[in-house]
C-alpha cells in the first residue's frame, strides 16, 4: 500500500490535537466513574506518538501503524494503552499481511482484537460501543460526515449504559447517566480523523 | 542472573507504587531471597495507574527460566499485563502466567511455595485456590 507522508504526519497531529483540547473533558467524565486519568493518560500517548512523528511518516503504512499501537501501549498506561494500542497493532499486521487491503475488513478484525483483548462486548459501555457503529458505517462505505455523526452519538448512548467492564462495572447501576470516557474519546478521535480526511487532498 | 536461580519469579503489579512495594516488603519477610522478586506500581507521570513499559521492566528483573507468575490488583493491571507478556515474545510469553489470585495473599502464598522449588503450575494453582472460582 502506497503511504503518503503528509498523510500520515496529518493524522497524528489531527489527533493528538483534539485529545489536547478535549483532555480536560475526558478526565472529568472518567472522574464520575472511574479514576480520572483517562484524559492524561491519553495526552500522554499522543505527545509520545506526536513526538516520534518524523520517523513515523518515513515508514510504510503497516509499520508505521504497528509503531504508532506500541507506542501507545508504552505510554498511555491505564486499559487504554492496550486497547488502543491493540486496535492499531492488528490493524498494521494486517495491513502488511493483505495483497490488497480492505480496510473495512481490516478494521473489523482489529475491533474484535480489542474486543478479545478486553473481554468485552457490543453493549458492555466501553470504546467498542463507538468502534463496532463506526466499522457499520465503514462496511456501508457511508460519507465522512456520516461516520463522524454516527461515532458521536454512539459515544453518547453509551450513557445509557450499565458498565459491565472496567472500574465503572464496579459502581453497578450507579455507572448509568454517564458517558464512557473511552468512547468518548473514541468518537474524538474517529471525527477528527473524518474531518481531516475531508479536507485531505492527496499530493 | 535469576535465571540460574531454580526458582520461580514472582512480580507485583499494582496501581499504587506503595501497595506494590508493601507486597513485596511482605514476600521478603517470607521467603528472603529465595525467589527473584520485583514490583512496580504507577503511570508513567508518577501518578496512580499500571504502565506495560513498567511491568516488562519487572518480570525482566524477577526472570526465571523456570516461570514467573504476576500478581496483578485491578482491571488495568491485569490487561497491561497481558500486554507486557505479549511483548516479551515467544517462547518466554509462555513461561509467564497472570495469577486470578487477591494482590497480597496471592504473592506470599505463591512466594512460599516458589520457595520450596515448585513449578510455576504450582505455584500458580496454589495462590488460585484462594480465589472462589
Amino acid at each position: 500500500m502506497q503511504t503518503d507522508r503528509t498523510l500520515i504526519l496529518g493524522l497524528i497531529d489531527t489527533c493528538r490535537a483534539v485529545i489536547a483540547d478535549h483532555a480536560d473533558h475526558l478526565c472529568e467524565l472518567d472522574r464520575a466513574i472511574g479514576d480520572g486519568d483517562h484524559g492524561t493518560n491519553m495526552r500522554r500517548g499522543c505527545d509520545a506518538v506526536y513526538l516520534d512523528r518524523e520517523r513515523l511518516s518515513a515508514m510504510p503504512l503497516a509499520q508505521a501503524l504497528e509503531t504508532i499501537g506500541r507506542t501507545l501501549v508504552m505510554n498511555v498506561g491505564g486499559a487504554a494503552g492496550p486497547l488502543y494500542g491493540t486496535l492499531l497493532i492488528e490493524m498494521g499486521r494486517r495491513v502488511a499481511q493483505a495483497n490488497e487491503p480492505n480496510f473495512a475488513a481490516i478494521v473489523g478484525e482489529a475491533i474484535d482484537a480489542v474486543a478479545r483483548r478486553g473481554r468485552s462486548r457490543k453493549g458492555d459501555k466501553t470504546l467498542l460501543d463507538v468502534l463496532y457503529p463506526v466499522h457499520t458505517e465503514l462496511v456501508r462505505q457511508s460519507a465522512l460526515i456520516r461516520i463522524a455523526r454516527t461515532a458521536k452519538e454512539s459515544a453518547q448512548s453509551t450513557a445509557g449504559m450499565k458498565a459491565m467492564r472496567g472500574r465503572a462495572s464496579f459502581l453497578g447501576d450507579r455507572s448509568i447517566g454517564h458517558v464512557d470516557p473511552g468512547a468518548s474519546s473514541c468518537a474524538l478521535l474517529a471525527s477528527a480523523i473524518c474531518d481531516y480526511l475531508k479536507e485531505y487532498r492527496p499530493a | 542472573m535469576n535465571g540460574k536461580i531454580a526458582n520461580v519469579g514472582i512480580v507485583i503489579v499494582s496501581h499504587s507504587p506503595l501497595v506494590a512495594k508493601g507486597t513485596a516488603d511482605m514476600v521478603r519477610q517470607m521467603v528472603g531471597d529465595g525467589v527473584p522478586l520485583s514490583w512496580c506500581g504507577g503511570n508513567a507521570d508518577g501518578g496512580l495507574g499500571t504502565n506495560t513499559a513498567a511491568i516488562l521492566r519487572a518480570i525482566e528483573a524477577a526472570w526465571s527460566d523456570h516461570g514467573v507468575a504476576v500478581f496483578v490488583d485491578l482491571g488495568g493491571a491485569e490487561t497491561n499485563s497481558e500486554m507486557a507478556i505479549e511483548m516479551l515474545g515467544e517462547p518466554r510469553s509462555a513461561l509467564v502466567a497472570i495469577c486470578n489470585a487477591p494482590l497480597v495473599e496471592g504473592a506470599v502464598i505463591a512466594a512460599a511455595e516458589a520457595s520450596g522449588g515448585a513449578s510455576l503450575a504450582k505455584v500458580v494453582a496454589t495462590a488460585e485456590e484462594l480465589s472462589p472460582s
